[in-house]
């Protein structure tokens, strides 16, 4: 009763092990993948990976958005970059957040898809100010 | 003939070329050695977007609105050459064998009537195409002094394409590479990038007849999916190519060691030979000196 779970990121594959249940963060809500389940492609927001085993959290990692395919057996997800979630500084975030927020009064509001960019990167930068220390 | 003191520093400079060139082949050898290693890191990323783009490319049927990236302008009249070479020389033919095919390519599509922009990646492709195709280069990029690439790197030549192909400045983009095939052979390879070449044909994933969803919807996906494909293929030719430029130095080196090896045993073969020569001579003239008496 397993789903075999792989982080990847372009640079390198940063984790690859069997866990009972992952928790990954969707863009449009969280998505909690037990073996089994439907097959999906999502596109992932700034925030964490939670992996269970039994009910208990072993491992949490942070990462920067990217994808993730789902399979009944597999849970994969291609990071644009992930860190162990106490590797997170809050300093680095608000420094994110305020080159984000300029880059956001700088984007080109007439094209949705530079706005959504930029609107995504934002939502980064509060999540790492959140979960960051 | 020249003086034996001539032969003696000839002998002692050749030497130390030989130092030198043997010392940069082992260098070489063990980048190379590193940047195999970084090549063989990024290939699970990039084999599973591949997969995933396959199994987005299926379930997408309405092409019309597919995004640029994959479908191109609908025109085939600027095409963008990307010439990825290294910073250093020394390489042997290298760095030339990229210029050379670029300058071919770019005459090629000239005389078909396209027009052409270059946008040079590394040093030397620079200088090369500098000489004769100033006019068509539009931006460079070069990694001097760096250790290694890294993604970010790619990631900064991908949007900068983007950005030329969302502006409508360019319609075909084709990057100009050295694949590596082994230490001692890079191939030259064209390969276009936009429009996006189809996923190649690979396992796919058997889900039991249930069909993936999409989260947000199909075209969300693919328009963040392919500007990240993009910039994976372009930081896989950025490896190959590093991988390759140590291949062709070590190579390069390896020759250059052993030319220098053939070099001083000739000359020192001469210097022996001047000496022998030299010593006969004066015998002679003692002996014919002491008839002489």
């Amino acid at each position: 009763m397993a789903v075999s779970l792989e982080i990847v990121s372009p640079e390198k594959l940063l984790l690859s092990r069997p866990v009972d249940m992952v928790v990954i963060p969707g863009s449009e809500g969280d998505i909690g993948v037990l073996e089994g389940h439907t097959p999906m492609i999502v596109t992932l927001r700034g925030g964490t990976i939670d992996l269970y085993e039994g009910d208990k959290i072993v491992e949490q990692l942070f990462v920067h958005g990217g994808f993730a395919e789902v399979t009944p057996e597999r849970c994969t997800v291609l990071a644009n970059k992930a860190v162990p979630l106490n590797e997170v500084k809050k300093a680095e975030g608000e420094k994110l957040l305020g080159e984000a927020e300029a880059g956001y009064e700088a984007a080109d509001k007439t094209n949705t898809a530079i706005e959504d960019e930029a609107l995504d990167l934002i939502q980064l930068a509060r999540s790492m100010i959140d979960l960051g220390h | 003939m020249p003086s034996l003191k001539a032969l003696r520093t000839r002998i002692n400079s050749v030497k130390s070329t030989q130092k030198i060139t043997s010392a940069m082949k082992m260098v070489a050898a063990s980048k190379l050695r590193r940047a195999q290693q970084q090549a063989e890191a990024a290939r699970p990323y990039a084999e599973r977007m591949e997969r995933m783009l396959r199994a987005l490319a299926a379930s997408v049927t309405d092409s019309s609105t597919a995004p640029k990236l994959l479908i191109g302008t609908g025109q085939d009249k600027v095409h963008l050459l990307i010439p990825v070479t290294a910073d250093r020389g020394l390489a042997g033919a290298f760095n030339t064998n990229v210029g050379r095919a670029t300058r071919n390519l770019a005459r090629r599509l000239e005389s078909e009537g396209k027009t052409v922009k270059i946008f040079a990646v590394g040093r030397k492709g620079r200088d090369y195409l500098k000489r004769e195709l100033a006019s068509r280069i539009v931006g460079d990029v070069s990694y001097a002094g760096r250790k290694r690439v890294d993604f970010p790197d790619a990631q900064d030549i991908a949007t900068r394409v983007t950005a030329m192909l969302a502006a409508d400045e360019i319609d075909v983009a084709t990057i100009v590479y050295n694949r590596f095939k082994s230490v001692i052979a890079q191939i030259v390879t064209e390969q276009q990038i936009i429009p996006a070449p189809p996923p190649p044909e690979g396992e796919s994933v058997d889900l039991g007849g249930a069909t993936y969803e999409f989260e947000p919807d199909e075209e969300t996906i693919l328009a963040k999916l392919l500007p990240q494909a993009l910039a994976i293929q372009l930081y896989r030719s950025l490896l190959e190519s590093a991988a390759g430029e140590h291949g062709a130095r070590m190579t390069a080196m390896d020759n250059a060691t052993r030319n220098a090896g053939d070099m001083i045993k000739r000359l020192s073969q001469n210097y022996n030979r001047a000496r022998q020569a030299n010593i006969t001579k004066e015998l002679i003239e003692i002996i014919s000196g002491a008839e002489a008496v």
